[in-house]
């Protein structure tokens, strides 16, 4: 479980985040919504600790996040697991490194238990063995972004963070990884964050959706009760899209 | 202020690349593949380069000389000192800063602006160390290799030319390169290509580390990677020569 309390960040004395609080439950795919420039990667990049917050309080299960030293927040980051929007994979090495990098950073593992753990990551994402020794620039956006969640998952994290998965793939597409990180949530017990603004994602996999609006927390709820939500601010970002309008009117 | 606030920054970064590694094994493999990119894939480029510039250098002694009243002897003596305590030193390195200063600006700008360097920070990895540290180690160990190797190809490419065009015999060159031969300019030349080497890899890296935005900003940040390091060499050059050769 995660929970942030009172979170405020300021650039340059422009206030992005005002005042979250929120709780995201262990094993459930928690959804951030909100519009482009609401506060979304904000909050994110706060919880990781890549911002330095202003004010308020971060909470890791009983770990107070903004208490903590640089060394133990490092050890915290080993219980991270994280998908940036493009992959962020090192174009360098290939498919099978990048997902054996953080195995070789911190595990303690010979060197075929490492293997054994590439190859369960990378076949968990449906990954062929034929790709394994491909550059990142050599596979698909959509087989970059299942080779982040399986490096992601190598040091089989507590927490893990998806920075608009999806986005730049086709529907079909985006819905397998949308299933992938919740089947992989559920089966690991991991408290995962989800920043998007898809709303096909919120339909498939919003178990707890936080919809927020120029930096604060606007709407808290699921799928199911997003779309009888009686929030203006919600229903003005939801339902600018006609499909969604006419699912709300029943049609 | 900009300026202090980047030499700030620069220092605050370097005492973030020198903490301690995390994992020993790692850092050494990234060396060895600097030393590989950085300086083996140099070696061509500066043979050549040598080459010419010593094949040059002698032509140019020899028309400047052109008087019965000095020893053709003269000619080895001036390019061997030349080469020895500034082209293959200081202009070795401007070329190096072109070379590989802007590599490396590109590599870690990239890095930054697709959020690689991100990613390892949240993995609990000190990026600025283990992104920056071996690229520095690797050029500060490999370009005294690069000087030494400079000189002896300039040296070489003299002794080719100069009795190609005819403007000396092979006796003469060589005996001018032996000629009040001072051991002390290799190791000023030495200690030079250990600061240039510094300045060639951590500079540029600066500008890659902070770069803000996209591919133009990358290449903008290259840009003034190589300016800025070009200018601290040539000022190291000038306080070096001050404070060692006079």
């Amino acid at each position: 479980m995660i929970e942030v309390k009172n979170l405020y960040k300021a650039f340059d004395g422009n206030e992005v985040l005002k005042g979250i609080s929120t709780r995201f439950e262990n094993g459930k795919t928690n959804l951030i919504i909100g519009r482009s420039g609401s506060g979304k990667t904000v909050l994110l990049k706060s919880i990781l600790g890549l911002y330095e917050i202003d004010r308020g309080e971060i909470w890791y299960n009983e770990r107070n996040f903004t208490e903590t030293k640089e060394k133990q927040r490092k050890k915290l980051r080993q219980e991270i697991g994280m998908v940036f929007q493009g992959g962020a994979l090192f174009d360098s090495i290939s498919v099978e490194e990048n997902v054996r990098f953080p195995l070789d950073m911190f595990a303690s593992m010979t060197s075929g238990e490492k293997q054994s753990r590439v190859d369960f990551c990378l076949d968990h994402v449906n990954i062929e063995k034929q790709a394994f020794k491909l550059n990142p620039s050599e596979i698909s956006g959509g087989m970059q972004k299942r080779v982040a969640i399986a490096r992601a998952i190598a040091l089989n994290p507590k927490y893990l963070f998806c920075d608009e998965p999806n986005s730049g793939l086709d529907p079909e597409t985006a819905t397998v990884i949308d299933k992938l990180i919740q089947s992989l949530t559920r089966e690991f017990q991991m408290t995962t964050i989800i920043n998007t603004h898809d709303m096909n994602s919120v339909i498939e996999i919003g178990e707890s959706v936080l919809f927020i609006s120029k930096g604060e927390k606007e709407w808290v709820g699921t799928k199911n009760e997003i779309l009888n939500s009686n929030n203006k601010k919600l229903n003005d970002f939801i339902f600018a899209n006609k499909l969604y309008a006419q699912m709300k009117n029943g049609a | 202020m900009g300026f202090f606030f980047h030499v700030g920054r620069y220092f605050w970064m370097l005492k973030k690349v020198f903490a301690r590694p995390e994992k020993h094994k790692m850092y050494f493999r990234q060396l060895f593949h600097e030393i590989d990119n950085l300086g083996v894939n140099s070696v061509g480029i500066v043979i050549i380069i040598s080459i010419f510039i010593g094949g040059i250098m002698t032509i140019q002694f020899a028309y400047s000389m052109m008087n019965p009243l000095y020893p053709s002897t003269l000619i080895g003596l001036g390019t061997r000192d030349t080469l020895m305590l500034e082209f293959s030193s200081t202009m070795l390195a401007l070329i190096m800063a072109g070379k590989i200063g802007s590599n490396i600006t590109s590599e870690i700008g990239t890095m930054r602006v697709t959020e690689q360097i991100d990613s390892l920070e949240i993995m609990g990895i000190n990026s600025a160390s283990y992104l920056i540290l071996p690229k520095i180690i690797a050029v500060v160990f490999v370009f005294p290799f690069l000087y030494i190797l400079s000189v002896f190809f300039g040296l070489l490419g003299g002794l080719v030319t100069g009795p190609l065009v005819g403007v000396i015999t092979m006796p003469d060159y060589i005996e001018g390169i032996k000629w009040l031969f001072v051991p002390y300019y290799v190791t000023f030349s030495i200690i030079k290509m250990f600061v240039f080497g510094f300045l060639v890899a951590s500079v540029p890296a600066y500008f890659g580390y902070f770069v803000q935005g996209g591919a133009l900003q990358v290449g903008k940040a290259s840009t003034k990677a190589v300016v800025n390091t070009n200018i601290l060499i040539l000022f190291f050059d000038l306080i070096l020569t001050r404070l060692l050769l006079t």
